[in-house]
């Protein structure tokens, strides 16, 4: 098994605040890795490390063996590493189909390839049916899955889901679950940073655990649930006795 | 299904226009002298105000010095035109190509730092003035007594782009459809695509491989070249050109009325835009002059502008469009909820 | 040579002085409502005639006059928030530079209306009284003028840092959402600060008025003016606006002694291009634009 993506001894520190500090760890391609922890733990800065949107203040990002370094964001997208945002942000004055398309402008020049591309990417997440809607007329689950098709329209070999089913209802959290493992199934590796440890434990065959920035765990979802650490980290010291 | 839907609308669009522009074309074969003189000015600036359009309403920047493009055309072709007997043909070619290369720049300095939004804006206004100030000192080109060219000798020769005033009606006519057909095009294409990415949200542009920057530079730069291509033409219709009319705020200002005023973002705002405003602009400053209040032309134009852009937000083509329910709007022409650049 | 050099820039931080003022009057209506005013300039030149018709009439001092100026352009300013700005605080950019032309428009249409386009000279016996200082020899009008506006300058900025409502204003300044979400009366902070806007630049206007001649066209130039002292000193920034009226005043007047005319009409553009290159949100710019 391989590692698509190595972090080694990342390190980020804002003024007077170190928002990650040394964490390392490797994802596998074709598998879904969760990033947990609870808020304040470091998890969308990590986040943000490895899709170029910060740099780090130590520690290096390794994808496919190349080192990734002052890459801006659309490099790091180019280089097949795309990434939807926690709060999401359709573009407001283009359609469905339209955001769904710009994506594939990162590999094509042409119209009808990347229409194409972004048909298959809507039905990939089971948005087809509304390709021509305007983007402010779809529910919010939709628009998680519209941030979902974004980034798939790049042809990402990586995939990054900030808090992707933060906000839902249980069913609807079931609906990206589906289609996450159907995703997983074709090949595509994924990082998931997710609050709720619920859900994760479905999906996820890693999770790491990010506690005050340091890596404090990392396993299989049912390892990583049993670790005391863990859960002192998510209900405060003194639970487990 | 949905694609067949497109293309009807897309016929119907098409169509639509196709009929506008054969409609003035009749106007131009019919009308007297005034007429055709306004409505020269009225299309050349539906150009423009395209040019405009596509830098703000599809690429999302904002200029307010357009002037500056509109006279590096200008003087582009009257110099080579005047001085060197050149066609302007060469002329408006090179004119273009300088405005793009001054557009590129101007860009690359204030992008690189990610500066934009009002920054920008300011800083393409600083531009004009610092070129208006800078011709209106130099011989070379006239100085502030600025360039003339010969008196048209009435017969038509279109190598060398002379003739009456029907012959500019219609080469401004033609500058017009393309335009606007132009727009259309570039707005379905990979770019106006990007640019449009861009537009709505840089940042989720560029994680989704958006190279933003190179893109913000190039829309510009096209929007200069072309804007300098209007002037080329403005300057030879107008048959004198001065630094203080060519280059001066006014000009900057008259550009972005058409499209604002029409209907931003829209294939034919601009051009309703312009119907509206460039003749009233004429109206009232021949009422101001019969009733010698030389203040009026300006007092009741500025009462307009208030006036639309409070009561008709999105422009007066939108507004038609909603009245009659006819046409659909695309979705790209609604970008009235375009957010302040800052925010 | 060495005195005349002295004579010119000392005239420059004068006037400086002065053209700080007018680009407060732009940085705090920004700073607070991210809006460009495109107006500025025509009340300026408000300001001019206003401080011109009060010399006039009753015969005061220059100060006097532009008390005058402060109280009118206060007015003035707050009900032109009040009754247009408003409505346009949160449309794009586009959109107030629309307003705002339509507004510069229409000034300048009533004072063409009023004035008439000729230039009205407002030379009085002020303008020619010279002081001397040491090797300097400097106009007693605009000693008047810059510390009028240097006083005022320094008033407002007590103002802004001590009183509760200056506070505020700040806060808004700072941060809009935040301002909304802690309970200011918004709506008044907003017609204050434009008022407070016009009366920098009616104040600046009537200090001017026995240096320039009151004309309509002058307009124009104030806001271009206005504009280049605020980028250069940054938009948004109180003591960049300072820095910039300094800055572009003094720069004038160097300028005018070594070029042509209309190099040194040219230079604050050329000043403001080479400052946007080098630090592009001016001296003390706001980092979030």
């Amino acid at each position: 098994m391989t590692a698509l993506l190595e972090v080694k001894n990342l390190t980020k520190a804002f003024v007077g605040l170190v928002a990650v500090n040394d964490v390392s760890f490797s994802l596998q391609a074709g598998r879904i890795t969760a990033l947990i922890g609870p808020n304040g733990a470091g998890k969308t800065t990590c986040f943000n490390l490895v899709a170029g949107a910060l740099r780090p203040t130590a520690g290096q990002v390794l994808f496919e063996g190349g080192l990734l370094e002052r890459e801006p964001p659309e490099a790091v997208c180019r280089m097949g590493i795309a990434r939807t945002f926690q709060i999401v942000r359709p573009m407001k004055d283009m359609s469905v189909l339209e955001n769904a398309m710009v994506g594939a402008f990162s590999w094509t020049t042409n119209v009808k390839e990347a229409r194409d591309k972004a048909y298959e990417s809507l039905e990939n997440v089971g948005l087809a049916g509304k390709a021509n809607a305007r983007t402010d007329q779809l529910t919010l689950p939709d628009r998680k899955m519209l941030e979902m098709a974004k980034a798939l329209s790049t042809r990402p070999k990586l995939l990054l889901l900030d808090e992707v089913m933060a906000g839902l209802r249980p069913t609807e959290a079931a609906g990206v679950v589906g289609v996450l493992h159907r995703l997983a199934e074709s090949g595509l590796t994924i990082l998931l940073v997710e609050h709720v440890m619920r859900i994760v434990m479905e999906v996820a065959s890693t999770v790491v655990v990010l506690h005050h920035g340091a890596k404090i765990a990392e396993g299989k979802p049912s390892e990583v649930v049993a670790d005391p650490a863990v859960l002192e980290s998510y209900l405060g010291a003194g639970f487990h006795a | 299904m949905q694609r067949t839907s497109d293309q009807a609308s897309d016929t119907k669009r098409w169509g639509a226009g196709a009929l506008v522009f054969a409609a003035l074309a009749m106007v131009g074969g019919m009308s007297n002298a005034y007429v055709i003189s306004l409505l020269t000015i009225v299309l050349l600036f539906t150009f423009l105000g395209q040019s405009w359009n596509l830098m703000l309403g599809i690429g999302g920047q904002l200029s307010i010095g357009h002037a500056l493009f509109v006279g590096i055309g200008a003087y582009a072709v009257a110099i080579l035109n005047i001085k060197y007997g050149v066609t302007p043909w060469i002329g408006l070619l090179l004119g273009a190509v300088i405005a793009g290369f001054v557009g590129a720049v101007l860009a690359w300095l204030s992008f690189r730092f990610e500066v934009r939004g009002i920054y920008f804006a300011l800083l393409t206004i600083a531009a004009a003035e610092f070129a208006r100030i800078m011709f209106g000192g130099w011989d070379y080109v006239g100085g502030m007594q600025g360039l003339f060219y010969q008196a048209p000798s009435g017969t038509m020769d279109l190598g060398m782009l002379r003739g009456d005033a029907r012959f500019y009606y219609f080469v401004a006519l033609a500058l017009a459809a393309i335009g606007v057909a132009g727009t259309e095009l570039i707005s379905r294409s990979y770019w106006g695509y990007v640019w449009r990415a861009m537009r709505d949200d840089d940042e989720a542009a560029r994680a989704l491989g958006v190279r933003t920057f190179r893109h913000k530079v190039l829309v510009v730069s096209i929007s200069a070249a072309t804007a300098a291509i209007g002037g080329g033409v403005l300057g030879l219709v107008q048959g004198a050109i001065f630094p203080d009319s060519i280059m001066g705020m006014a000009i900057s200002v008259d550009v972005l009325i058409g499209p604002v005023v029409g209907g931003l973002g829209t294939a034919f705002g601009p051009l309703v835009g312009s119907m509206a405003a460039i003749p009233l602009h004429h109206a009232m400053g021949a009422l101001g002059d019969s009733l010698g209040l030389p203040g009026l032309n300006s007092v009741a134009y500025g009462a307009v502008l208030i006036l639309v852009v409070w009561f008709l937000p999105d422009g007066i083509w939108p507004a038609i469009v909603r009245l009659y329910g006819a046409i659909q709007l695309p979705a790209r022409g609604r970008i009235s909820q375009l957010r302040k650049a800052e925010e | 040579m060495l005195s005349l050099w002295l004579n010119v820039i000392a005239g420059g931080v004068l006037i400086g002085l002065v053209y700080g003022l007018v680009a407060l009057g732009l940085t705090i209506i920004f700073g607070v409502m991210r809006v460009v005013n495109f107006a500025h300039g025509e009340m300026v030149v408000f300001g001019i005639y206003i401080g011109y018709w009060t010399v006039r009439i009753w015969d005061v001092p220059i100060f006097l006059a532009a008390a005058v100026a402060a109280v009118v352009m206060f007015v003035f300013g707050y009900l032109l928030e009040t009754l247009v700005v408003k409505r346009f605080v949160n449309r794009p950019h586009h959109y107030q530079f629309i307003v705002f032309i339509g507004l510069s428009l229409l000034f300048s249409g009533v004072l063409l209306m009023s004035f008439g386009p000729d230039p009205r000279p407002t030379a009085s016996q002020l303008s020619f009284q010279t002081v001397s200082v040491g090797p300097l020899t400097l106009d007693w009008a605009r000693i008047q003028a810059a510390a009028t506006a240097g006083l005022l300058i320094a008033a407002l900025g007590a103002y802004l840092k001590y009183s509760a409502f200056g506070r505020s204003l700040r806060g808004a300044a700072n941060n809009r959402l935040g301002g909304l979400v802690v309970g200011l009366n918004i709506p008044r902070v907003y017609a204050v600060t434009f008022g407070i806007g016009a009366a920098c630049a009616g104040v600046a206007g009537a200090l001017i008025s026995p240096l320039f001649d009151a004309q309509p066209y002058l307009a124009v130039d104030f806001t271009l003016l206005a504009f280049v002292t605020v980028i250069v000193g940054g938009l948004g920034s109180f003591g960049g606006a300072l820095l910039g009226g300094l800055t572009i005043g003094v720069a004038e007047a160097i300028a005018a002694l070594m070029f042509t005319p209309s190099m040194k009409t040219a230079l604050p553009y050329a000043l403001l291009i080479i400052i946007l290159i080098l630090r592009p949100r001016g001296f003390f710019g706001a980092k979030d634009i």
